[in-house]
């Protein structure tokens, strides 16, 4: 039947040759391939001593941002929370007091704020929900674990270290 | 015989033992190591610098594993198996010349455990009680994978001894005596039997690596059809005999094709450096010379695997019957006629 494409190469299959057949020659020119990448540098990546370069936007552990003075930038307004399409993040609000002005930039805060890293699918739709810039993944790798419990991070592990401490 | 003679004996034996086994044991470190590096990887480098007590780690965790023997198997001969294979792995060592003989003080301590007149021969019969061990082995397991891959080793072990055998036989219309250590002598500075037996070596070559159940002959253990084969069954340290004695047999094969065909302890410009360094120290650069020589051949075993994939079973037994056994012949043909001719 002829070829609708015009594209359809007719294959012939050749039959072998002597030296073809003979195996030895071919055993040869295969022992010199694999002897050109016994001296070739290793590809490996000693991942935990060496760490390979991310990109410019890899995205990697989330942080909780502090605006100029060191408060805290989020609010808990929940936008990234409700973008989240894994639903990973959790949050509860509180109010801030006086005297904590130096603490939370506006007068909501989050008293919690858990990312569950094992739900997480580092897609940065909070990051780009957030309408106060508080939330990047700009961190490294999630560390593995043992326990499930441990994969959710709370403040503690997600808020940027405080400046000039 | 003495009893200084026997102890120095007797002190051979287990220095040989001693050797094969920790060969054995690194060339499973070498086998990784030289794996990663023509996978362009790195390879074991954990346990110490550069992974050099990796394979005591390994020995520990074979030590360490549970010991399973299954409700079926026919428990004697279960333990049986790998025993077999780990013992007759190491008495094929006993009549291999590892080097010249030594003049200390008068007294001339030949390196070699015994040479027996008919030393090939006893290397073939150690070599074809090898194959009881996994037979037995994969028997005694209840298991119709270990079956297969016991019937496999044995089929392919019988086929590939006849190509030797007659690969062997050429060797011995040049050499004319079937004893290692004469075998050895004979080829005194670079008269090296590969010379004049180059297709009888590659026969050799290639019989050694179907012998020793290494790729692409490795069909006995072919995981993607019988899972692990013959020791699909096997745990712990039985498991460990198993894949021990396949890297001490790989050992004792290189010794043997070292010495029938690549000149043994020889090497050439031997004489001028003995003559140099004394009848101590010139004996044992040959024996160093030797175990160039072997690991040499233990490289190129490991170089092979990860370069030629596994054969199909019908094309394994089409290349050791149809193409190694008339080759062999036609080999045995020409060499007696040139020497008939020349001699």
């Amino acid at each position: 039947m002829e070829s609708l494409s015009n594209k359809k190469k007719q294959l012939k299959v050749k039959p072998l040759n002597f030296w073809e057949r003979a195996y030895l020659p071919a055993i040869v020119s295969g022992l010199a391939i694999t002897m050109k990448h016994f001296f070739k540098k290793p590809v490996t990546i000693a991942y935990p001593d060496v760490k390979r370069e991310f990109s410019e936007n890899y995205r990697g552990l989330h942080s909780l941002k502090r605006d100029e003075n060191g408060a805290e930038r989020c609010t808990a307004c929940g936008l990234c929370a409700l973008s989240c399409p894994a639903e990973a993040i959790t949050m509860q609000a509180a109010e801030r007091q006086k005297g904590e002005e130096n603490l939370y930039r506006e007068e909501k805060y989050a008293a919690v704020y858990e990312i569950n890293m094992l739900r997480c699918i580092f897609c940065g739709l909070c990051e780009e929900a957030c309408p106060k810039e508080a939330i990047y993944l700009d961190g490294d790798i999630v560390q593995s674990d043992y326990l499930r419990k441990d994969f959710i991070y709370g403040k503690d592990k997600l808020v940027e270290a405080p400046l000039n401490q | 015989m003495e009893l200084a003679d026997i102890a120095i004996k007797f002190g051979l034996i287990i220095i040989i033992f001693l050797i094969s086994l920790v060969v054995a044991m690194y060339s499973t470190y070498a086998e990784r190591k030289i794996a990663a590096f023509f996978q362009d990887r790195i390879g074991p480098n954990r346990a110490g610098p550069f992974g050099i007590l990796q394979p005591l780690a390994d020995g520990a965790k074979m030590f360490m594993k549970e010991e399973i023997i299954p409700t079926n198997a026919t428990p004697f001969l279960f333990i049986v198996g790998p025993s077999l294979a780990i013992l007759t792995a190491c008495i094929g060592s006993a009549v291999i010349p590892w080097g010249q003989d030594l003049v200390i003080g008068g007294k001339v301590i030949p390196l070699q455990v015994t040479d027996i007149n008919v030393g090939i021969l006893y290397i073939f019969g150690v070599v074809s009680l090898g194959v009881y061990g996994v037979m037995i082995g994969g028997w005694a397991s209840n298991n119709k994978y270990s079956l297969l891959g016991a019937i496999r080793a044995a089929s392919q072990n019988i086929s590939y001894e006849i190509s030797m055998g007659l690969s062997i036989i050429a060797l011995l219309l040049v050499t004319g005596t079937l004893s290692l250590g004469e075998i050895a002598q004979q080829q005194h500075g670079w008269h090296w039997n590969v010379i004049y037996q180059p297709v009888g070596f590659i026969l050799f070559l290639v019989c050694a690596f179907a012998e020793t159940n290494r790729t692409p002959f490795d069909l006995p253990e072919c995981e993607t059809e019988l899972v692990g084969g013959y020791h699909t069954e096997y745990s712990s340290m039985k498991l460990g005999f198993y894949l021990f004695a396949e890297y001490i047999n790989m050992f004792i094969s290189s010794a043997v094709m070292a010495t029938l065909y690549w000149g043994g302890y020889n090497y050439p410009g031997m004489d001028w450096v003995t003559a140099h360094v004394g009848p101590v120290i010139g004996p044992l650069i040959g024996t160093a010379v030797f175990f160039v020589k072997i690991f040499g051949f233990i490289f190129f075993f490991m170089w092979v695997r990860w370069t030629i994939p596994r054969f199909r079973y019908d094309q394994l037994m089409d290349l050791g019957w149809k193409i190694l056994i008339p080759l062999a012949i036609a080999n045995i043909v020409v060499t007696g006629i040139v020497i008939t001719l020349f001699n």
